[in-house]
């Protein structure tokens, strides 16, 4: 790594300072670091540096089945499990040509559209904790722990769910689902409405927020931004609506977008998400009940899984993005390739262009915002 | 018009395709490997086609794939035994060893596009695309450090996952999973 970048103004070199941020600080999300030359406050220069939670689970899946890849994936994006699972399942059930059944793709839907929830809760608290607001933090993860109880109570663990199997899901969803789930909902819908209040209008968060990173919508697509970031640039993009997988076409919701691709932008178009989500859910689960109950779970798929020899690539909309799984088989019982395109991957190596000409504090706040998730980012 | 039927009226008259191959609806073209900049060009600008995002860039290393696969024990040796090692023999290994996928999505329609790069061990160099596409940036570091082909003209073509002075390609096919006891050594000094 280059310790002392070269100045790329003409001031006086004397003035500048590196600061080495990370990996391990609060505000660099784990173990991502960034190399910054600073005149003052103002950062000239950023260099961002990964690979510390690099595990080689592209290499590692190469040694393994099939089925013993999916709870690698949950290591992946550890804040929403469940997508980097139905990614990867939905990868093999294209490449060895099977449908899934509609009652699993509608439990896919709303286990999928719970982690959404989840996943934006903890972004945008810890967006607020990282200004400086820490109240709202409360508000979001409280709930989110209901949403895990969710899970836990689906499959026995809160994080790395293991959700589904290739070719469908493993369990039906537990008969007090709607209960539960009506149960929750005005909670999460409480804990948005407050935060909005906490955070929207307010003038310190506005001025923290507003303006902050703002990247246009070509800049985006040049730098293959996907998922909410994308969106807050203002191209409406959705791999829900755009690529329907998994019925997403019979359901209605709107495809927030921004206008400036600002932080604050991004912090709403988080936060509309999650109200549409919660709307998926309920036309999911009102589906789901109109089915028989014996309706199948699975496709016929065989135990030991060798998808004929080829090669795909398949994504989905995660939290984040466009998560996608590219699978190459020779025809044996384990992957011949497996390679990961995560989402935030893709926003991060821009980081240097959306930073640069700010503050340091507002580095904070852009990196916050982009959800970069160093279990996906470093794979 | 099928993508297929576009794509080869796109890139047929220059002679670059030099396959094109389809699995479960995903559309693969190997394009020869220097003139990939002038074929993503193509495929960009050409109205019909438009493939404006680049998804994704991977590499492959396709050293085991015609490896002789172990077979059940539970045949004779007569016959069914001799045919078997036979098989890989007419095969060969596989030439050239490595490949470069770029992933490309048409946001208009929808579409998506594999275009492949095939790389051989004596020249592994690849023209970089970042000129083309800024995201083309971390994915080709990636597989600079993961497969060691090298992308000529990148900007910084350093090792992204792993250190600076790793010694060797992790995710070619001839490195051991349980790796090779390789060890950073941090040097305060600098």
């Amino acid at each position: 790594m280059n310790q002392n970048p070269t100045p790329q103004t003409s001031h006086d070199t004397g003035d500048y300072v590196t600061v080495n941020i990370g990996p391990s600080h609060p505000a660099m999300h784990g173990t991502l670091r960034v190399i910054a030359l600073t005149d003052g406050e103002s950062l000239i220069k950023v260099d961002p540096e990964i690979g510390y939670l690099h595990r080689g689970v592209e290499k590692l899946g190469e040694s393994l089945t099939y089925h013993q890849f999916i709870p690698i994936t949950d290591r992946l994006n550890y804040c929403s499990a469940i997508p980097n699972n139905v990614s990867y399942e939905m990868a093999v059930e294209k490449l060895m040509g099977v449908e899934v059944p509609e009652k699993a793709q509608l439990i896919r839907v709303i286990m999928m559209e719970l982690a959404r929830i989840a996943d934006h809760q903890v972004c945008i608290g810890i967006l607020g904790v990282d200004l400086g607001a820490f109240t709202p933090f409360f508000y979001l993860i409280i709930q989110r722990e209901e949403i895990y109880e969710i899970f836990e109570w689906f499959n026995g663990a809160r994080l790395t769910n293991t959700f589904g199997r290739i070719g469908g899901v493993d369990a039906d969803l537990p008969d007090d689902f709607e209960q539960r789930w009506e149960e929750l909902k005005p909670g999460v819908r409480k804990a948005n409405d407050e935060t909005e209040k906490l955070l929207t209008h307010n003038r310190i968060w506005m001025d923290r927020t507003i303006g902050i990173s703002a990247f246009s919508a070509e800049d985006a697509l040049n730098w293959g931004f996907t998922g909410p970031c994308l969106r807050a640039c203002g191209v409406k993009r959705d791999l829900r609506i755009d690529e329907p997988y998994c019925m997403y076409d019979k359901f209605k919701f709107e495809v927030p977008v921004g206008k400036n691709g600002d932080v604050f932008d991004r912090y709403i178009v988080r936060m509309i998400e999650m109200e549409e989500s919660i709307k998926i859910i309920d036309q999911a689960y009102k589906r789901y009940k109109e089915m028989p109950a014996d309706a199948p779970l699975m496709a016929r798929v065989p135990k030991v899984i060798k998808p004929p020899a080829g090669e795909v690539y398949s994504a989905l909309e995660s939290p984040n993005g466009e998560l996608g799984f590219f699978v190459k088989s020779d025809g044996s019982a384990k992957p011949y390739r497996i390679r990961i395109r995560p989402p935030c991957y893709m926003i991060y190596q821009a980081f240097p262009e959306l930073v640069e000409g700010e503050l340091i504090a507002d580095l904070v706040a852009c990196l916050s915002s982009l959800n970069v998730i160093a279990g996906e980012l470093d794979r | 018009m099928d993508l297929k039927k576009r794509v080869e009226q796109c890139l047929g008259p220059n002679n670059f395709v030099v396959a094109m191959i389809e699995c479960q609806g995903d559309l693969s073209v190997e394009v020869p490997k220097r003139s990939v900049v002038d074929v993503m060009r193509l495929l960009r600008d050409t109205s019909g086609l438009g493939f404006d995002f680049l998804s994704d860039l991977l590499g492959v290393d396709n050293l085991d794939l015609n490896k002789p696969k172990k077979k059940p024990k539970k045949k004779t040796e007569e016959g069914e035994g001799a045919e078997t090692e036979e098989e890989p023999k007419d095969k060969g290994p596989v030439s050239p060893r490595y490949e470069v996928v770029y992933l490309l999505l048409c946001l208009e329609r929808n579409e998506r596009l594999q275009v492949k790069v095939r790389v051989e061990e004596s020249d592994m160099e690849v023209d970089t695309l970042t000129p083309v596409w800024k995201a083309a940036d971390w994915p080709e570091r990636e597989v600079f450090d993961m497969f060691g082909i090298r992308f000529k003209g990148h900007p910084n073509l350093k090792r992204l996952l792993m250190w600076d002075d790793f010694p060797a390609y992790p995710l070619r096919k001839d490195y051991p999973l349980e790796g090779q006891g390789e060890e950073r050594h941090l040097n305060y000094d600098d």
